[in-house]
């Protein structure tokens, strides 16, 4: 550390350091969602490249099931698009960070954006001090991830079928969204909209193109904006 | 689905999570102010969406809320988060309960 400040060197180790952790969760949900391209049919080009082109786990393997079961195209990318709704408020609240970062490339760190590097780059930049280097964090952040990312989801499609029935490693899957949800419920407002969505979605699974999850995630985002409107924090 | 299908898919998803994505990205420079209204909408976004999605993932398919190895897990899983704000023990803990109550039912 130079007695001028942290470099980007070291801005970039602590965020390799900080995305450990993170990465116990996204191998196994790579892992899933290649066995699940396999076991729909999808080849390994399909497969690498819904990981090269989407880079977005939950939607992939949302539009994976829907596809294998028959849905129309439409559905499939619109239940995706609705998965990742959330971008855009990852957007626009990285937007502010990023004002004087040229424009390409913004536009390449926001094919990066995923919920981890969201959840970790917002908090340490609201930090004291926390503004210097800020590209470098979120590069170190997220590119171990997206290398991560794109091999799991090929190794697991390679050996989809030889993961054990019995081992349940697609449980991992909402465990992953358990914990980039939690943090996110941070005032009863919020509670109230994802309690709202949680209940409605599964009161709706029956409705047809999947729209369950659509009128769930509105219904929490309606009622989650009403409570915080009419009765604040 | 053909394999045309499949590709269609993937070129759509791909196109309409990058707009997202790069949406409030692109105007960064412009440091225009999102309206307060927008913002509160928009802060609702991750938690409704999140739920919805995690919800699904555990909800059981007849449209009960059966008490089932996933439930008690995934509660276990959000104590955990809740508790030690960090995701490994989290996920290990998730996936013990998951191993032991479906080999113990």
């Amino acid at each position: 550390m130079s007695r001028l400040g942290v470099g980007p060197r070291d801005v970039a180790l602590e965020a390799a350091r900080g995305v450990v952790p993170l990465a116990i969760g996204v191998a196994p949900f790579g892992l899933v969602v290649g066995a699940a391209a396999a076991d729909e049919g999808l080849s390994l080009a399909q497969t690498s490249g819904f990981s090269l082109f989407v880079f977005a786990g939950a939607s992939q393997l949302a539009a994976i099931d829907l596809v294998g079961a028959g849905a129309p195209i439409l559905v499939a990318v619109g239940t995706a698009l609705v998965i990742n709704s959330r971008l855009l408020m990852y957007s626009a609240s990285l937007a502010p960070h990023f004002a004087e970062v040229p424009r390409r490339g913004r536009l390449a760190l926001g094919y990066l954006l995923v919920d981890q590097v969201y959840a970790l780059a917002v908090t340490r930049y609201e930090r004291p001090g926390g503004r210097a280097h800020r590209v470098a964090f979120y590069l170190a952040t997220v590119l171990p991830l997206w290398l991560l990312w794109q091999t799991t989801t090929i190794v697991g499609a390679v050996l989809g079928s030889r993961i054990p029935e019995d081992v349940p490693i697609s449980f991992a899957v909402p465990l992953v969204f358990i914990s980039v949800l939690i943090p996110t419920v941070t005032d009863r407002p919020r509670l109230t909209a994802a309690l709202t969505a949680g209940v409605v979605a599964v009161a709706a699974q029956g409705l047809p193109a999947n729209l369950g999850l659509p009128v769930g995630a509105v219904s929490g985002i309606v009622v989650g904006t009403l409570v915080e409107g009419r009765w604040g924090r | 689905m053909s394999a045309a299908g499949v590709w269609t898919v993937i070129a759509l998803v791909a196109a309409g999570t990058y707009a997202l994505r790069v949406s409030f990205l692109s105007v960064a420079d412009r440091a225009t102010e999102v309206p307060p209204a927008v913002e509160r909408v928009l802060r609702m976004i991750p938690p409704a969406a999140l739920s919805a999605i995690v919800a699904l993932e555990l909800g059981a398919t007849d449209g009960a809320i059966a008490l089932t190895p996933r439930l008690v897990a995934a509660g276990v899983a959000i104590a955990i988060t809740v508790w030690r704000r960090s995701l490994a023990p989290a996920l290990v803990a998730g996936m013990v309960v998951v191993v032991v109550l479906e080999a113990l039912l």
